[in-house]
């Protein structure tokens, strides 16, 4: 007898959560741009209501257009379901909101992007929730940090900015050992990159404005699930496993033993805290996530290409990136990421900040810009924007030279890239 | 809630509702290698609408304590000790795949005790395919991989789920994971070794009500066709384009089948 064959990565990516639309046959998924369902009779409203049937009731806890890309994302990454959100930063606060509230603890990656530390390190302790940041290449620094009162772990998949590789199966590890979840944020890898529940992760969330969308014309967010931690026997979520008066005094963890998160994060997260994603971000993230594959294969030839031409270069100091020798976790990437390490890296550019900004400046194809992860070529001099408040000492304790810039490698052709980029490295050597 | 059902430890959900003895009562019986959640589209209704909903987790399933029993015979046995437990002489029955058996034999052996019966993917004799009962002996996950992907119709296999963000086949696949080793293959070895008498089938005197996907693999129609010819007073419903997982696939078609049923 012939083994099942399950559907593969690039038709999920087209089809994934949606069904030819029943009415009129659409092929592309409908966006259904309403505030609200209509129910089909008084009955059939008290039991949406209830969870005695599922089904939409209203956008902001759930939309069919949303809905599709929430199964798609889910179906790609090896989850059982997702929530769509207004941006990824929602999708973080989701994630933990769901999970603690005052006098708990996160222990986190230091390698963090800037809105995620943001929120950990400045807002989350007035609201009780204090976090010890550690190295993320120290292993043991992770299982050191956590206390009686920790109920997370949390890192980048490539970290920021020095696309630090965390080693997910072993932070996974030391997590379950203490009978606590690891969140991950994939958004730099996207799961065409790697699939981090397959390598232990619990929770993953992605910055749904990046790669998923490609297109730079939406943000969003989405927090998926992979059913896999038992919160029951953790014995340290009693906000999924005892009686909820917020909701009839359900038991999630009784109501689904496997997606007790996803409906908290729903039925409490989206309703009371409200980040929804809207239904035409959702289609237009959609649109995105239909090619990629296909973009990802391209922004990793890309990149490579690029890597290779200024490490190469007189005018470059140093290039970060994961598949270089050099690099720390390049042996670790080598293993988690074997399609290739992104499309996002630093170098530096020799002459400091001056020179980083003359390179800057000469750029042509490259667009000068706070994102990454568009289908288009993108640069930012941290130096000279993010943090030009902070002077060489303090650049240097967050990873970043005065001559560091930062690219996001889209989807051009590679020798109009390397072009520009020479171009730009010969202008920012004229003093 | 949690009873007692011969020392065993046994979990029931009951949708968060307290048992009234004074309420009609269903119990809804899951399939192998699954727990009480695979009801959860479907049993919250009636726990909402004047009935003592229960949802037990089979012995070695889901919250229940072990070892998992290893015939039909013995689980229906189970089911009426769970009922003594619960202090319910009469109910009725839903059951599905496996649960489906449970309740046959539960209501060919006590037909005074079952006033209706409810039987989705459901055939007698249930063979299990040799390469699946080989792969469940050895705890493979391609036992799992394989019913992931016979257990759900094409339609399925995409998604479009009416749970919103909820990836189907992923759900599933966690579910039958949070199972113990050795307990697929015991449920595997009971439906398989079922081999009921026509006699003691046509025993089933209560309304049945029969509900089969058109595309299921595990419990094909024509299987499903058989059995109601030994139940020749069972209604049939045919559900287009539904696989196995019947509840998962077409929540609402099935709760509208069970609401009008039951």
């Amino acid at each position: 007898m012939a083994a099942p064959k399950s559907l593969g990565f690039d038709t999920l990516s087209l089809h994934a959560g949606q069904q030819p639309d029943p009415l009129y046959g659409a092929r592309a998924t409908p966006i259904y741009q309403t505030t609200s369902f209509v129910f089909k009779d008084t009955d059939h409203a008290a039991a949406l209501f209830n969870m005695e049937r599922a089904g939409h009731v209203y956008s902001r806890i759930s939309n069919p257009t949303c809905s599709v890309l929430e199964e798609r994302i889910a179906a790609l990454e090896g989850g059982i379901g997702a929530i769509a959100t207004a941006s990824g930063q929602a999708a973080l606060h989701l994630a933990i909101a769901t999970l603690m509230g005052a006098e708990s603890h996160i222990v986190a990656s230091s390698a963090l992007y800037g809105g995620s530390h943001n929120l950990l390190h400045y807002t989350l302790p007035r609201f009780g929730i204090a976090t010890t940041f550690v190295n993320p290449r120290d292993v043991d620094a992770f299982r050191a940090a956590i206390r009686p009162n920790t109920r997370l772990l949390f890192g980048e998949t490539l970290g920021n900015p020095g696309l630090d590789v965390l080693n997910v199966p072993r932070v996974a590890e030391v997590a379950h050992a203490a009978g606590l979840p690891l969140l991950v944020d994939a958004t730099f890898t996207t799961p065409y990159l790697m699939q981090p529940f397959a390598l232990g992760a619990d929770l993953v969330y992605h910055s749904a404005t990046k790669f998923l969308g490609g297109h730079g014309v939406a943000i969003g967010g989405v927090l998926v699930d992979s059913g896999k931690f038992d919160w029951e026997a953790s014995g340290k979520f009693a906000l999924l496993s005892e009686p909820y008066a917020g909701f009839h005094d359900m038991v999630f963890d009784e109501e689904s033993t496997v997606a007790a998160f996803l409906l908290r994060a729903r039925r409490e997260g989206l309703r009371d805290f409200g980040a929804c994603m809207s239904p035409t971000t959702a289609f237009n993230i959609l649109q995105g996530v239909e090619t990629l594959p296909l973009r990802m294969q391209r922004h990793v030839e890309n990149t490579r290409a690029v890597v290779a031409f200024l490490a190469a270069h007189a005018a470059v100091d140093a290039v970060v990136y994961p598949e270089l020798p050099n690099h720390p976790d390049h042996e670790l990437a080598k293993k988690l990421l074997p399609k290739g390490c992104g499309a996002i890296f630093t170098f530096s550019v020799k002459g400091g900040r001056a020179a980083g900004r003359r390179f800057i400046d000469a750029l042509r194809v490259f667009s000068h810009l706070a994102n990454v992860g568009d289908a288009k070529s993108l640069v930012i001099h941290p130096a000279s924007t993010t943090h030009f408040r902070m002077d060489e000492a303090a650049l240097r304790a967050a990873g970043i030279g005065e001559g560091t810039i930062r690219l996001s490698v889209g989807l051009e052709a590679v020798d109009d890239l390397i072009e520009d980029l020479g171009r730009a490295l010969y202008a920012s050597q004229k003093a | 809630m949690k009873l007692s059902v011969l020392g065993r430890s046994t979990y029931v959900y009951t949708a968060g509702r307290r048992f009234e003895p004074r309420l009609p009562s269903i119990v809804f019986i899951h399939g192998g290698e699954q727990d009480h959640s695979t009801w959860a589209l479907q049993c919250r209704y009636f726990a909402y609408h004047g009935r003592n909903v229960l949802v037990p987790d089979l012995p070695g399933h889901g919250r229940t304590a072990g070892p998992p029993l290893g015939t039909i015979a013995d689980l229906a046995g189970w089911i009426g000790e769970l009922l003594l437990a619960a202090g319910i002489e009469s109910t009725a029955l839903a059951g599905h795949s496996m649960g489906s058996l449970i309740a046959l034999e539960f209501a060919a052996r006590h037909p005074q005790r079952v006033t209706r019966l409810a039987l989705l993917g459901a055939s007698a004799p249930m063979p299990v395919a040799p390469p699946l009962l080989d792969a469940a002996k050895t705890n493979s996950h391609s036992a799992l991989d394989m019913i992931n992907v016979w257990s759900h119709g094409n339609r399925a296999q995409i998604g479009g789920n009416t749970a919103p963000g909820i990836w189907m086949l992923g759900m599933n696949m966690r579910l039958m994971e949070r199972q113990a080793p050795n307990v697929l293959y015991a449920d595997f070895n009971a439906c398989n070794s079922y081999a009921p008498a026509a006699a003691a089938i046509g025993k089933v005197k209560c309304p049945v009500l029969m509900v089969a996907g058109s595309r299921d693999q595990m419990t094909p129609l024509r299987a499903t066709q058989a059995l109601q010819e030994l139940l020749p007073h069972a209604q049939t419903i045919v559900l287009e384009g539904a696989g196995h997982a019947l509840m998962a696939e077409q929540p609402d078609a099935v709760l509208d089948a069970l609401i009008a049923f039951l």
